[in-house]
């Protein structure tokens, strides 16, 4: 296990920058996912990290060592790739084995290393089969394999569930967060879907146009992002933004108004009675769609043009084309300014 | 529910009737001089020219004198020789240079793979002084490595395996470097198997066009020991009287090699020249 250090870390292809100086710390053992939209230079970091791509400047280090200039294979790191990259004319032991390829270790402690880690993710009854014989998830978790045998300081997750469906990707979540809870190895993972991010990150890096945006804890990112992108980035659905102005302690919707007033949509309730709770924000505008979920139903209202989504609980499904009004307690109200979009308080 | 219409002789259109007609005679013109070759080949001396394809009082005499003639076998031995170690260094060179130009950015790599394709446009007719030249000021006339040389590694096939590589995901290799291989392990461990249908197809053809190899192997040896079996069965008609029936005995032997190849991997060659016509 080992602690992995970037410091002011570039990358550059001819004259464009994909990684514009970033610096984080990755402490030992820790899950550190890497998050945001295509393009943002997150895939280059972790490729930077696995030594796959050159690192045009600033310095990585991996537990004491400064490791810029070391081949992959002399960072002792292990890599999951998004395609699996388990090779189709080799059985599924031969292909936990590979990654021992290059060892030392006796055979005897290959195949025990190989029998382990198929126990560990369930492949012992599928060792000798090929790839070709395997579903989508257990090719990952053959993946998975290999890069464990080698017992590695780090293991790095390309976008590893993005080519699975959507009730095996959750499977898989929990199997790799299980896993790393067993071996407490530092893991860096990146993916592009913020529900993976939330759910399996210690800490989240959220990234765009190659600089990092914020770095936290999941609670720590979706109660206080940074700025817009992050408020919106993190979350599902994501927050609701509406211009506004400030007046005094209180907030009101205002076109061309000088801030952006964000609200998530499970704390902008749309109710079938009406309430004497205490409200930050009130909205009335007309029903465009709903989707019931079972215990809630996403409500889709259009308020003076701008779309919004809401929340109905205990089972309230309003019709399309009402007219209603949704509120939004005190607290829940995330204030931006409009120009630099940056946080500016709660309320 | 609809019904389907019965097939009737009504649906035969008068185009596939030309169509299939056409592609009989084709297919005719092509088979006849090997349905002859073998025909001769169970001749008699005196019954060469009736052309009956079926003989009259067939033999296989002609087999037995040519098979224990040694000269045959030698020559045999030697076109297997020279088509087995052509077709394994073709095998290895044209995968390691197609590789490298598939996977490895460095510069000049188009430049290098341009002048490699290039050379498919001179035909062989005009390199064979230049190959005789090399042979004669470097001591490889009437040699197996001048019989050779000039085939050990073809823009053909670098040409075959680069497009083939190129279809091999780069995680593949990206994995195995991560896992500790070096760049030969790679393209040995991971890369080649692979590629195998275009191997094989590269085996195919390399082989079936050194073992048919007459032009230069005539040219470059002087040595009847050193003569492979084309250039060996053609000695059969300059060097006596033309005995056809041996000639077309040895070409019958000669034969059975490539048929045999043929049958085995007819899959891969199918596939091979598909792929080859794709990638283009």
């Amino acid at each position: 296990m080992a602690t992995i250090e970037l410091t002011k870390l570039i990358k550059r292809y001819g004259k464009v920058e994909a990684v514009k100086g970033i610096d984080l710390s990755i402490a030992d053992g820790e899950f550190v996912v890497f998050v945001g939209p295509s393009g943002c230079g997150k895939s280059t970091t972790l490729r930077m990290i696995a030594g796959l791509e050159e690192i045009s400047d600033g310095t990585l280090k991996i537990g004491d060592e400064v490791v810029n200039e070391r081949e992959p294979k002399q960072r002792n790191i292990a890599m999951v790739f998004q395609n699996y990259a388990i090779y189709p004319h080799m059985t599924v032991r031969q292909n936990i084995g590979f990654g021992l390829y290059t060892s030392k270790l006796d055979k005897a402690e290959k195949n025990r290393r190989i029998e382990d880690a198929g126990r560990i993710l369930g492949l012992e009854a599928l060792l000798d089969r090929r790839p070709a014989a395997l579903s989508g998830g257990q090719r990952q978790r053959v993946a998975i394999g290999r890069a464990m045998v080698r017992d590695p300081s780090a293991f790095l997750f390309d976008e590893p569930l993005s080519n699975l469906d959507a009730q095996l990707r959750s499977q898989m979540r929990i199997e790799i967060k299980r896993l790393h809870q067993r071996l407490k190895t530092t893991t860096v993972y990146v993916t592009h879907d913020q529900v993976e991010a939330m759910t399996m990150a210690d800490r989240i890096v959220v990234m765009k146009d190659g600089h990092i945006l914020q770095v936290g804890t999941p609670t720590e990112l979706y109660e206080s992002p940074v700025d817009v992108f992050t408020a919106r980035f993190i979350g599902s659905p994501s927050m609701n933004l509406l211009p506004g102005r400030k007046n005094d302690a209180t907030v009101s919707v205002a076109s061309g108004g000088d801030i952006l007033i964000g609200v998530r949509p499970h704390d902008l309730i749309v109710r079938a009675t009406a309430s004497d709770d205490k409200t930050a924000l009130s909205l009335t505008g007309t029903v465009t769609a709903v989707e019931p979920l079972g215990p809630e139903t996403l409500v889709h209202l259009d308020i003076d043009g701008t779309a919004v989504i809401a929340t109905a609980r205990d089972k309230f499904v309003p019709a399309v084309d009402t007219t209603l009004t949704c509120t939004a307690a005190p607290g829940n109200l995330y204030i931006f300014d409009a120009q630099t979009e940056k946080l500016l308080s709660r309320s | 529910m609809t019904d389907t219409p019965a097939l009737s002789h009504a649906n035969i259109r008068p185009g596939r009737i030309i169509t299939w007609t056409l592609l009989f005679i084709g297919g005719l013109i092509m088979i006849s001089p090997l349905l002859f070759m073998f025909s001769t080949s169970l001749k008699t001396a005196d019954q060469v020219y009736d052309l009956r394809l079926i003989p009259a009082a067939p033999t296989l005499a002609n087999y037995i004198s040519v098979l224990a003639d040694g000269r045959f076998m030698r020559w045999f031995l030697n076109s297997m020789f020279v088509a087995v170690t052509v077709t394994i260094s073709n095998c290895f060179f044209d995968s390691l240079v197609g590789y490298t130009l598939a996977k490895f950015e460095f510069r000049g790599r188009y430049f290098i793979f341009i002048a490699i394709l290039s050379t498919l446009m001179i035909p062989t007719e005009m390199l064979v002084i230049p190959w005789y030249l090399m042979s004669s000021q470097l001591g490889w006339l009437d040699s197996y490595w001048g019989i050779m040389f000039p085939g050990m590694m073809t823009a053909f096939g670098t040409f075959l395996m680069k497009q083939f590589f190129e279809t091999v995901p780069n995680d593949f290799i990206e994995a195995a470097r991560v896992d500790g291989l070096n760049e030969f392990q790679i393209w040995w461990k991971v890369a080649m198997p692979l590629v195998t249908p275009a191997l094989s197809a590269l085996a195919i053809f390399t082989f079936l066009g050194n073992w048919t190899a007459f032009f230069w192997p005539l040219i470059v040896t002087t040595s009847k020991e050193l003569y492979t079996l084309p250039v060996g069965l053609s000695s059969f008609a300059v060097e006596q009287s033309i005995q056809w029936e041996m000639i077309m005995t040895g070409a019958a032997i000669a034969t059975l090699p490539t048929l045999i190849v043929f049958l085995v991997l007819q899959r891969y060659i199918v596939r091979g020249v598909m792929l080859a016509g794709l990638k283009g």
